[in-house]
C-alpha cells in the first residue's frame, strides 16, 4: 500500500502543476494577443452607439472589470482571487446574469452525458477490437475498415447523421435540447421521461465515434499480444484458450486504459460537439453560444471548467490504473 | 529503399486509400481549368435550390423551334405534377365522408383519384358536420382540379406601346415542346446552391482544395515541431529532455479544442486567415509526434551504428541526419499523414464553432458546415447543403487513415494478416 501512496501523492502533484500551467494559459493567452482586448470588446458592445461620453464609460467599466488599466501582475492576482471565490465575472450576452450561474446549469449535463457515453463506447469498442483480433477472419474484414470509417467521421459527422435520421425523418427522437421545450425541471416521470428521451441521440453519438477509434486500438494491441512469445508458448503448453484469452485482454487493457487517460482531452473535445449540433444544455453549447455572442467571460469561464474537468478525470483514470497494474506497485516500492 | 516502396505499393489498405486521395485531388486541380465560375459567386436569388437542371422559362418560350409531341401519358403526369399532396389527402376525406369506402381510395394514384372526384363530388352536396369554410375549400379544390383538366394551352401576351394593352402574341399548346439544346440557357446544378444561393459544386471542390492546404500546413507545422522536439528531448537527454517532456506531458492532457478556441477567439475574426489558422492548428497538435519520435530516437541513442559515428568525431546535425533520421522517417511520415487529416477535422470543428477562417475570401469544407448549420439545413432536409460535405471530410481523412494503415502493416509485420 505504501507504493500506491507514493504513486497517488506523484499524481496528484502533476496534477497540481497541470492545473496551475492551465490556468496561466488561460489567463495568458487572451492577453498575448495584438491589440487591447478591451476596445475590441467595447467595440463590439459599442457598435451603433455614437455617444463618445458613453463608449468611454463602457470602456472604462470593462477596463475596471478586468483590471486592464492595472499592471499585468496585479491583473493576474485579482484573476486568481475572483476565480476562487468562483466569480467569473457577468455575462456579456446573458448580462447581468453572472458566468458562474450559467456554468453551474450547465456542468451537470456535461457531466451526465459525456462520461457514461465515453465509458460505454470505450467498453463496447475495446470488446469488438479484442473479438476481431481474436476472430480474424470475416467478422475482422469487416469490423476493421467500419472502425475506421467510424472513427474518421468528424464528431459533428456522426451527430448529424443520426439527428438526420432518427430526429428528422424517423422522428422517433426530438432534435434538439435536453428536455420538453414546454417542461420546467422537476421531479415528475413527465420530465424525467423527456430527459431520457433527448438523452439517446448525443449519447449514441459519442458512443458511436468512441466505439471506432477504441476498436482500431484494441485490436493492433490484442494482434501484438497474441503473437507475442509467451502466448505461443502458453499454446504449446496446452493452457486451454479461454485462459489464453483472459491473459491478451488483461495484457492489452492496460495500454488501452492509458491510452483513454490521454486521449480523454480530445474525446471530451469531440463530445462539445454532439452538445452543440443537438443543443443539449450542457457547457459545450454554452460555450458555442458564449462564441455566437462574443462573450468574453462566459467563453474563458467556461474553457477553465472544461479544462479542470478534463483534468480530473485523467487523475481518476489514473488512480484506477495504479491499482490495476501490479507493476506500478512494484515499480514505486523499490 | 526500393523494395520498402514495392511493398507499400503492393499494399492492398495503402493503394486504396492512395487511389481515394488521388482522385480528389485531381477533381480538386481539374474542375476549375473547366468550369470557371467563382466559387463564391452568388447565382440564387434565395435559399437552398435543390439539385437538378435549370431551364431558363423565357428562353424555351422563345426557343428557335417549337415542336409538337404527342404523348398520351403528358395529361396525367402534369395533373400528377401539379397536385399537391394536401390536396389529395382532402379530395380523400371528401369522399369517404361522402360515403366512399377508405380502402378503394390511394391517394398517390392520380388516376383514379380525379376518376372517382369527378364521379363523386357535387358543390351542393351537404354533408353533415361540415363547416361552411370547409365547403367552399372543396369548392375551390374543385375547380383548380377542373383547370388541371383543361386542354386549353397557355396564351402569351406582350404589351401594345401605344395603347398599353395587352395583345395576344402567341399560344402554347400543352403538346409544345423544345429541345433542350436549342434553348440559350441551361444551367446544371449538381448539388444545388446553398443558402446564400452559391452553386454548392463549385463551392464544395473549392473548399475541398483550400481545407487540404490547411492540413497540409498544420500537419508540416506540426510535424516539424513534433520532430525536432522529440529529436532534441530524445538524443540529447538530460535536462532537456526533462523539460521538453514536461510541456509534452502537460499539452497532452489540457485538451486542444481549449487552447484552439482561446488562441482563435483571441485573434479575432479580421485576423483569421485560413493559413493562419493552419499555423495555429499546427502549434496546437505536436505533442503526439514529439512522444513519439523521442521514444524512437531513446531506443536508437545507444546502437551500435550511432556510437561509432560518435566516435568518427561527427556532430551531433550529421549524427541526427545520417544515424537516426532514416531509421524514424516511415513513422515520421505516417505521422505527417495523420496529423493532415485531423488538421482537416480541427478546421471543420473550429469553423462549427464560428472560429473558423475569416468568411469573405475563400469556402473551407468546415465554413460549409458552419452556414449549413446556421441556416439548419439538417432540420429543413437540404441534404445538399451540408451532406456532400461530410462525405468529402469523410473520405479524406478515410483514404488517409486507410494509406497510414496499410504503410504501418508495412514497416510493423507483426500487423500483418
Amino acid at each position: 500500500m505504501k507504493g500506491y501512496r507514493a504513486y497517488f501523492l506523484n499524481k496528484l502533484l502533476w496534477l497540481l502543476v497541470t492545473f496551475v500551467f492551465a490556468f496561466l494559459l488561460n489567463f495568458t493567452l487572451p492577453r498575448l494577443m495584438p491589440g487591447d482586448p478591451v476596445a475590441a470588446i467595447v467595440s463590439r458592445l459599442a457598435q451603433g452607439m455614437s455617444n463618445s461620453t458613453g463608449m468611454k464609460e463602457v470602456y472604462e467599466h470593462y477596463a475596471a472589470l478586468f483590471g486592464t488599466n492595472k499592471p499585468i501582475l496585479d491583473q493576474f492576482f485579482l484573476y486568481v482571487v475572483n476565480v476562487l471565490h468562483g466569480n467569473f465575472g457577468e455575462s456579456f450576452s446573458q448580462f447581468p446574469r453572472p458566468v458562474a450561474d450559467i456554468i453551474k446549469s450547465s456542468i451537470l449535463w456535461t457531466i451526465g452525458l459525456q462520461f457514461p457515453a465515453i465509458i460505454v463506447g470505450w467498453i463496447i469498442g475495446n470488446a469488438l477490437g479484442a473479438i476481431a483480433a481474436y476472430l480474424k477472419g470475416g467478422f475482422d474484414k469487416v469490423l476493421l475498415p467500419v472502425s475506421i470509417f467510424i472513427s474518421n467521421l468528424p464528431a459533428f459527422g456522426m451527430a448529424i447523421i443520426l439527428l438526420v435520421m432518427f430526429g428528422v425523418d424517423l422522428k422517433w427522437f426530438p432534435t434538439s435540447g435536453g428536455y420538453g421545450f414546454d417542461l420546467i425541471p422537476n421531479f415528475s416521470w413527465n420530465f424525467i421521461w423527456s430527459v431520457i428521451v433527448h438523452y439517446q441521440l448525443p449519447f449514441w453519438s459519442i458512443v458511436l465515434i468512441a466505439i471506432g477509434g477504441q476498436a482500431i486500438g484494441m485490436r493492433s494491441m490484442s494482434i501484438y499480444e497474441l503473437n507475442a512469445d509467451y502466448i505461443k508458448y502458453s499454446r504449446f503448453m496446452g493452457i486451454n484458450d479461454r485462459k489464453i484469452i483472459g491473459y491478451v485482454f488483461r495484457n492489452a487493457m492496460l495500454p488501452q486504459v492509458t491510452g483513454l487517460a490521454l486521449s480523454i482531452g480530445t474525446m471530451v473535445g469531440g463530445a462539445l460537439f454532439a452538445e452543440i449540433i443537438f443543443s443539449y444544455p450542457g457547457l459545450g453549447y454554452t460555450l458555442y453560444n458564449g462564441i455566437l455572442g462574443q462573450d468574453y467571460p462566459l467563453i474563458s469561464g467556461a474553457t477553465l471548467i472544461i479544462t479542470m474537468m478534463v483534468l480530473i478525470a485523467n487523475f481518476a483514470i489514473e488512480l484506477l490504473y495504479g491499482v490495476i497494474d501490479p507493476r506500478i506497485k512494484a515499480a514505486q516500492a523499490d | 529503399m526500393k523494395n520498402t516502396l514495392r511493398q507499400v505499393l503492393h499494399s492492398g489498405k495503402f493503394m486504396v486509400g492512395f487511389v481515394i486521395l488521388l482522385t480528389i485531388l485531381l477533381v480538386v486541380l481539374v474542375y476549375p481549368l473547366i468550369i470557371k465560375d467563382s466559387p463564391l459567386g452568388i447565382i440564387g436569388q434565395g435559399t437552398f435550390f435543390p439539385p437538378g437542371i435549370y431551364v431558363s422559362t423565357y428562353d424555351s418560350l422563345n426557343a428557335p423551334k417549337q415542336y409538337t409531341l404527342l404523348l398520351t401519358d403528358a395529361a396525367a403526369k402534369r395533373i400528377a405534377n401539379k397536385m399537391s399532396n394536401d390536396d389529395r389527402l382532402a379530395m380523400k376525406e371528401w369522399l369517404v365522408a361522402d360515403g366512399v369506402p377508405a380502402s378503394e381510395i390511394d391517394v398517390t394514384k392520380t388516376a383514379s383519384l380525379l376518376d372517382l372526384w369527378e364521379k363523386n363530388y357535387d358543390p351542393k352536396k351537404n354533408i353533415p358536420g361540415m363547416i361552411f369554410a370547409k365547403v367552399r375549400y372543396y369548392q375551390r379544390v374543385n375547380t383548380s382540379v377542373q383547370g388541371l383538366l383543361s386542354t386549353e394551352g397557355a396564351i402569351i401576351a406582350s404589351k401594345n406601346a401605344q395603347t398599353g394593352a395587352l395583345e395576344q402574341a402567341s399560344t402554347i399548346n400543352q403538346s409544345d415542346y423544345v429541345n433542350l439544346s436549342q434553348v440559350a440557357n441551361v444551367r446544371v446544378l449538381p448539388l444545388g446552391t446553398d443558402n446564400f444561393g452559391r452553386d454548392v459544386l463549385t463551392e464544395l471542390i473549392r473548399a475541398t482544395g483550400v481545407s487540404l492546404e490547411i492540413g497540409l500546413v498544420a500537419g508540416i507545422v506540426a510535424t516539424l515541431i513534433g520532430l525536432s522536439l522529440g529529436l532534441l528531448s530524445g538524443y540529447v537527454g538530460g535536462m532537456v529532455d526533462d523539460v521538453i517532456m514536461f510541456f509534452t506531458n502537460l499539452f497532452t492532457v489540457i485538451p486542444s479544442i481549449v487552447l484552439l478556441i482561446l488562441i482563435s477567439f483571441s485573434i479575432g475574426q479580421d485576423q483569421r486567415g485560413a493559413f493562419t489558422i493552419a499555423v495555429v492548428i499546427g502549434f496546437t497538435s505536436w505533442v503526439w509526434t514529439a512522444r513519439a519520435v523521442r521514444a524512437q530516437v531513446v531506443s536508437l541513442r545507444n546502437r551500435d551504428h550511432v556510437n561509432l559515428s560518435k566516435l568518427s568525431g561527427h556532430s551531433i546535425v550529421h549524427i541526427i541526419i545520417y544515424d537516426i533520421l532514416p531509421y524514424i522517417a516511415s513513422y515520421v511520415v505516417m505521422a505527417l499523414i495523420l496529423q493532415i487529416s485531423s488538421a482537416i477535422l480541427i478546421e471543420a470543428g473550429l469553423s462549427i464553432l464560428g472560429l473558423g477562417p475569416r468568411t469573405t475570401e475563400v469556402p473551407t469544407l468546415g465554413l460549409m458546415m458552419n452556414w449549413a448549420m446556421i441556416y439548419q439545413a439538417e432540420i429543413l432536409g437540404k441534404w445538399w447543403a451540408y451532406f456532400p460535405v461530410l462525405i468529402v471530410i469523410a473520405l479524406i481523412t478515410f483514404s488517409m487513415n486507410l494509406m497510414n494503415t496499410g504503410l504501418d502493416q508495412v514497416f510493423n509485420p507483426a500487423l500483418r494478416d
